[in-house]
């Protein structure tokens, strides 16, 4: 008996497991993960579960939802798991309908309700169920005895539009339960609805609430078993409840009523009770919602795109074309798209404020730094725009820091004339994977639609690019479809470098795609961070970034092991120490000059410590060898040499990209609702 | 220079130019395609049409110019009709080239969808709309015209089932996820016109998937927020007209959570007036049946203060500031408040408190009030259907209905009007008439009577029996008088003629009537000894006849009534023929006509009453006593009761 009942378990437990693992890997379900790699030591083991469920149990699984078998496994198994899987998948669920509801809500700064608040209660409410369910605790005898609770969170207005809804448990003696919202600060004792700033719906009579002691006729009462819904809409603000799934209206009319709630403190949801035995659960999202809000909010998200589409221009149609057509054009030049900006200039018959050439210097400085030969870059600027660097001590400084790293990577030009097997060349640029600039989130749509990005059209020689193609034409053309710039790059880093970089070619043409695709992702960061003053918060935006894709770059430099310091070559690593002490010098006097400057300190710190590791590549520090670091340093110089020239160090397009963003992030600072369907990457696609 | 075009047609070498240059000329222009028809452009275009030498070319150019025609007026369309354009474009549509049928199918689109158009003409030819139906996967164009053709032309049942036969349903299914909005929204529209009220397309509808989605869920996707207003509108018609159809029940989740709260939006000051028309036409007809809906619709959306805003067009401030918008108010004023008494008819329909919720809203009482007598015939009859729907409250009928004083303005109604609106306003007026209705009084001495019995005449059964309810009722609880005045007033031909109606409905009512005015004792005896033969013969014939349970109870409920008048006792005691028949009765398998025999007899041996002895005595012989017995016995409380309580006057 026993026996028979602890193999029941054990099946259901080995059954559940693999529905798990097999079902929802795709969610990255932690606990599924975590549960496979506890119960099964070999994949033998899991081929048996696969055949337990197809053989043995399958009738017994018809039917069964994937949180039945859970509960099922929890109850049958509990002591046996860690933690409380049943728990866990609510909470996994919550935060996914969450981030689904309010994508545009950084709960960092402003987190979302999930639960009642324990301390922020009246002394007649309990709580149980994870803080979920609320019940009645005083005597009830008359309103003197009312008592809300507020959850643990205020409504952030970049929601947008809010909702949570309550199930009514059990009435109690009288069902004098409230629903609704109020502010921090509001008398507990109260049901919501009777004080200032507070607001409510009432079963008992099915009046509405809005801050004051009398209700008006709103809605029909509601008892046991009803699911009632509060909505709050902070685009209009306003507010309205529903009654099992069915929204009862905020319309006003002589009849109905509806609660404005414009110049409002942070409002919180909140429920009160009154009579004893009064029970209610509250859903934040924990649970799909009876009412459909996502509905809703399609309405609303669909009329705030359509309002922006129409954003009257009047009389200005004129000069609208010509503003988007100037940015377009300057957005090519900032970059030095020169013959896509000619082209574009010809075709849209407006002029170029900066001459051909002065474009093209600095494409070539530009593919230089991102080509990770800064050496070469700091002289062509010199040459070209003297006394640039010499005003700007800081950028100098930057660049060589960089120019350090890429010693230590190889790939500057001043370690790399030490090895015979990379000839030094105008028309290649050997070295480590070369990927296309990145200015900033839109290039990557750009680039695949602009006939001339840098690397593409002056990376690779005729020749050159006709060889390549013909011997990895399967590779280039896989990373060429999400990312064409970056497929020749990584064609000439085989071409180039020695043999142990050209086995690694299939996985840097694969990680390139990836990153390309990644970019995509997480776009919103670039804009933030482009209309941003400072290269360091370039750089830290860069970095985190960086830290997304670490796993990807990991996976080549495996692949790579072999790689070294310097390219192993003895006497570039001799350059490179000394060029080291020329650094610190440079430092030491620059802190003479103008003092402490705790950035670039550190900045030589990370930098050196790359030298402490055998292993430069796959050390803490390590990330600075990355390619993509170049881009911020690139992006620099760039704005730098245009600022010399009296031209906008910020293309205007980035700017005004930039501008949106903000002017949504401000939006939601003061609580203005529509930001949440305004978003600047929704209308990037 | 219209006349030199169209000589030009006639011209061999120059027909392609001149052809190409009336198209220029005519588009946009409704005068001068006026004046090319009447110079008899069209039949020189159709022939050339026709003509299969002529290149395709030029035959597409014609199909172009007559279909730029048909954009022109309603005359215009007349005309083109008339010169048999449709057979031709039919016949046009089986040539292979696309570019040449999506020309006439274009031009067969703008006729089919005017008004003036017999839609008939769709159906002449029974091969048209097979062909029509594999014309559907030519392209995006032939499927928009041919759908949105169909979907103008179902109009009756017949066009339904010649469309179903035809494989309308598997072959448009498809076009609703089609890449076209267009495409999609045409389809959309075939189908809500396909399902309503016929209950084969929806029954199939319901087991249809598009591209492994059922169909109900396609449409409930189309009926998403984000969605077009008129996709919205189309979609929830469709599941409205399959509901009704009886292939999706009342209480699936698509009908109450998407198809409900989706028409109630319709209905919101935010939709376009016609839209909102729709919107609340089409809500009435899904909730009119079933009470949950109705309950759910009345707390959605604050829907009964929503719909008060339907009467108030045109508005004071449109009339002031903007013609055009008064204008435009005007024409859908009526539209509106027809929509929103019907809709209100629909919602207080079953519910007592929805009821009171309506009639409490802001005038209510006298916007019916004053619908009731405006000119529109259909604001008329929707006023009139909220009013009946409004007067089965009883609530109601003794407030509101008597403070508004409700029966002036039906009264009036009912002198002439048509028989849809008669059979309306006579049922309201059957309501009004009941016994705790503080209206009745009024009415009566409006010379209703007259009124009700030359609706027992009429040729509409409806008709026949409210005339023959609203008497009923008057006659309950009567005082004498009335009742003299309702027999004089029918006349007992009239009478005896309705009991031989062929509609058991009339019947019933007329029997009802018989045993209100036959109650009371000396009201009994006063009848009966001016009719009592009369009566008594119609009674032997239905008792005779073949006839329900119900008919035959109430007929012996009025035997029994006969059987409680001093002297109307008599006419029973002495017809043996009609004891027999009471006697069968009593040992009748049914217990109703058992108890109604019963009550017959013991009405008849009641101890206190003149002659009760010899009655008992006679009705002994005839072996009544053993019946009675035999019925103290009976397992049904009520029936051994009665029987108890009669056997005791033996007792006594």
């Amino acid at each position: 008996m026993e026996k028979s009942y602890w193999v029941f378990i054990e099946r259901t437990r080995v059954i559940l497991t693999f529905m798990l693992a097999y079902k929802y890997a795709s969610l990255q379900c932690s606990i599924a993960i975590f549960d496979v790699k506890n119960t099964y030591k070999t994949s033998e083991e899991l081929i048996l579960a696969i055949h337990l469920l197809q053989q043995d149990l399958q009738p017994l699984l018809a039917g069964l939802t994937f949180k039945e078998l859970f509960t099922l496994l929890t109850l049958g198994a509990g002591s046996l798991l860690t933690g409380d899987p049943a728990f866990n998948y609510q909470e996994h669920e919550l935060n996914e309908r969450l981030k689904r509801l309010y994508p545009a809500v950084n709960e960092e700064e402003t987190p979302l309700p999930r639960s009642w608040s324990p301390k922020d209660k009246y002394s007649y409410i309990g709580l149980s169920q994870n803080n979920l369910r609320v019940h009645y605790k005083g005597h009830g005898k008359n309103h003197k005895d009312a008592a809300s609770v507020r959850a643990t969170h205020p409504i952030p207005a970049a929601c947008g539009i809010y909702y949570f809804e309550v199930k009514i448990v059990s009435k109690g003696r009288d069902g004098y339960m409230g629903i609704g919202l109020s502010a921090q600060g509001d008398n507990m004792n109260r049901l919501p609805g009777w004080d200032k700033h507070s607001y409510g719906y009432h079963g008992d009579d099915g009046h509405s609430f809005c801050s004051s002691g009398t209700g008006q006729p709103y809605g029909p009462t509601f008892t046991t078993g009803d699911v009632i819904g509060c909505c709050v809409n902070l685009i209009n603000n306003t507010c309205f409840y529903t009654k099992n799934g069915h929204s009862l209206g905020n319309k006003l009319s002589a009849l109905s009523f509806c609660p404005c709630l414009s110049f409002q403190p942070n409002l919180y949801p909140t429920v009160g009770l009154q009579t004893p035995g009064e029970i209610v659960d509250a859903n934040f999202g924990q649970q799909p919602f009876v009412f459909d809000i996502e509905d809703y909010m399609s309405e609303w998200r669909a009329k705030i795109h359509s309002m922006i589409a129409r954003f009257p221009i009047g009389e200005r149609l004129g000069d609208w074309q010509a503003v988007l057509q100037n940015m377009v054009s300057s957005y090519l030049v900032h970059h030095g798209y020169c013959a896509t900006a000619m082209t574009f200039a010809r075709a849209t018959e407006t002029m170029i404020q900066e001459d051909q050439t002065s474009i093209k210097n600095r494409q070539r400085i530009q593919k230089l730094v991102l080509a990770g030969r800064v050496g070469e870059a700091i002289d062509a600027t010199q040459q070209l725009y003297p006394g640039l660097l010499e005003h700007d001590p800081n950028l100098l400084f930057m660049l060589k820091c960089r120019q350090f790293v890429e010693m230590v990577n190889g790939t500057d030009s001043e370690v790399r004339c030490f090895s015979a097997r990379s000839p030094k060349s105008q028309d290649s640029y050997p070295g480590s994977p070369n990927l296309s600039p990145r200015h900033g989130a839109t290039n990557a749509h750009l680039h695949n639609t602009g006939a001339d990005s840098p690397t593409c059209s002056n990376g690779v020689t005729p020749t050159n690019k006709n060889k390549s193609h013909n011997k990895y034409t399967g590779v280039s053309s896989a990373s060429a479809s999400s990312s064409p710039s970056s497929s020749p790059s990584s064609v000439n880093y085989s071409e180039s470098n020695s043999t142990d970089s050209t086995k690694s070619q299939p996985h840097s043409a694969t990680s390139n795609q990836e990153t390309s695709d990644s970019e995509m992702e997480i776009e919103a960061e670039h804009y933030s961070n482009g209309v941003t003053e400072s290269s360091t918060r370039i750089m830290n935006g860069t970095y985190k970034h960086q830290e997304i894709l670490q796993a990807d770059d990991n996976s080549v430099d495996d692949s790579c092991s072999s790689r070294q310091l310097c390219g192993g070559n003895q006497a570039a690593t001799e350059r490179m120490i000394q060029f080291g002490r020329e650094l610190q010098a440079l430092s030491e006097q620059l802190c003479r000059q103008y003092g402490k400057n705790a950035t670039h300190k550190k900045m030589l710190q990370d930098a050196f410590s790359l030298l402490a590791y055998s292993d430069p590549w796959n050390c803490p520090v390590g990330q600075q060898l990355d390619p993509m670091q170049r881009e911020a340093i690139c992006s620099a110089l760039n704005s730098a040499i245009l600022e010399s020239q009296n031209l906008p160090k910020q293309p205007p397009l980035m700017l005004a990209l930039g501008q949106a963003t903000e002017c949504v992030q401000l939006m939601a600072k003061v609580r203005s609702g529509s930001c949440s369907f305004a978003r600047v990457d929704n209308f990037l696609h | 220079k219209c006349l030199f075009h169209t000589e030009g047609l006639f011209k061999p070498e120059k027909k392609k130019k001149k052809n190409f240059d009336m198209k220029n000329a005519v588009i946009g222009n409704n005068r001068q395609k006026a004046n090319l028809i009447v110079l008899g452009a069209v039949p020189r275009l159709l022939y050339l049409l026709q003509q299969s030498s002529s290149s395709l070319e030029l035959r597409t150019e014609c199909a172009v110019v007559l279909g730029s025609l048909s954009m022109g007026t309603e005359n215009n369309i007349k005309s083109l009709v008339d010169c048999h354009i449709i057979p031709a474009l039919l016949q046009g549509l089986l040539c292979s080239d696309l570019i040449f049928i999506e020309a006439c199918l274009r031009c067969l689109r703008t006729i089919f969808i005017s008004p003036v158009t017999p839609v008939q003409l769709l159906y002449t030819d029974p091969t048209v709309i097979p062909h029509l139906m594999s014309l559907l996967s030519r392209s995006q164009h032939t499927q928009e015209y041919i759908t949105q053709i169909f979907a103008h032309c179902c109009k009756t049942p017949e066009h339904q089932t010649v469309l179903f036969n035809h494989g309308a349903i598997q072959n448009i299914a498809p076009l609703l996820i089609s890449p076209s909005y267009k495409v999609r929204m045409q389809a959309l529209k075939c189908f809500s016109v396909l399902a309503y009220e016929n209950a084969q397309v929806s029954m199939t509808l319901v087991n249809v998937l598009v591209d492994g989605e059922q169909l109900s869920q396609v449409f409930v996707r189309m009926m998403q927020r984000d969605k077009p207003i008129e996709m919205q509108l189309t979609a929830a018609k469709c599941l409205t007209y399959m509901c009704r159809a009886g292939a999706i029940r009342t209480d699936d989740n698509c009908i109450v959570l998407k198809t409900l709260p989706c028409l109630v939006r319709m209905c919101s000051k935010e939709r376009l007036l016609e839209e909102r028309v729709e919107g609340a036409e089409t809500l009435a007809y899904l909730m009119e049946p079933d009470i949950e809906l109705q309950r759910i619709a009345s707390v959605t959306d604050h829907l009964v203060s929503m719909l008060a805003d339907y009467f108030k067009y045109p508005s004071s401030v449109s009339a002031i500031t903007d013609i055009k918008r008064l204008d435009h108010d005007l024409k859908h004023a009526h539209e509106l408040r027809q929509a929103a008494f019907k809709l209100y008819a629909s919602l207080g329909s079953n519910d007592e408190d929805i009821r009171k919720k309506i009639t409490e809203t802001e005038n209510m009482m006298d916007r019916i009030v004053s619908g009731l007598s405006e000119s529109s015939i259909k604001v008329r009859l929707a006023a009139v259907r909220c009013l009946h729907s409004l007067s089965r409250s009883v609530q109601q009928l003794r407030t509101s209905f008597h403070d508004h004083a409700v029966w002036k303005p039906l009264m009036k109604l009912l002198q002439n009007a048509p028989d849809e609106v008669l059979v309306m306003a006579s049922s309201t007026l059957c309501n009004l008439l009941l016994e705790f209705s503080p209206s009745k009084e009024p009415i009566l001495e409006s010379g209703v009577i007259e009124l009700l019995c030359s609706l027992t005449q009429s040729d509409s059964p409806a008709l026949r029996v409210n005339g023959i309810w609203a008497l009923m009722n008057m006659a309950f609880q009567a005082d004498q008088k009335v009742k003299v005045e309702i027999v004089q007033a029918l006349g007992t031909e009239q009478l005896f003629r309705l009991l031989s109606d062929p509609d058991t409905n009339v019947l019933m009512k007329t029997l009802g009537l018989l045993r209100n005015l036959l109650s009371t004792r000396p009201h009994i005896d006063q009848i009966m000894s001016s009719h009592g033969k009369q009566i008594m013969q119609a009674v032997t014939l239905i008792l005779e006849g073949e006839h329900s349970i119900e008919v035959k109870e109430q007929t012996l409920c009025i035997l029994a009534n006969i059987a409680d008048g001093n002297t109307a006792k008599e006419l029973i005691m002495t017809n043996d023929d009609m004891l027999q028949k009471i006697k069968y009765y009593m040992g009748h398998s049914n217990v109703k006509l058992q108890l109604a025999a019963t009550f017959c007899i013991s009405n008849l041996i009641w101890n206190e009453e003149d002659g009760s002895q010899e009655r008992q005595d006679k009705l002994r012989e005839m072996g009544f006593v053993d019946i009675l017995h035999k019925l103290t016995q009976a397992s049904d409380p009520n029936l051994c009761d009665r029987a108890k309580t009669a056997m005791q006057q033996y007792l006594a």
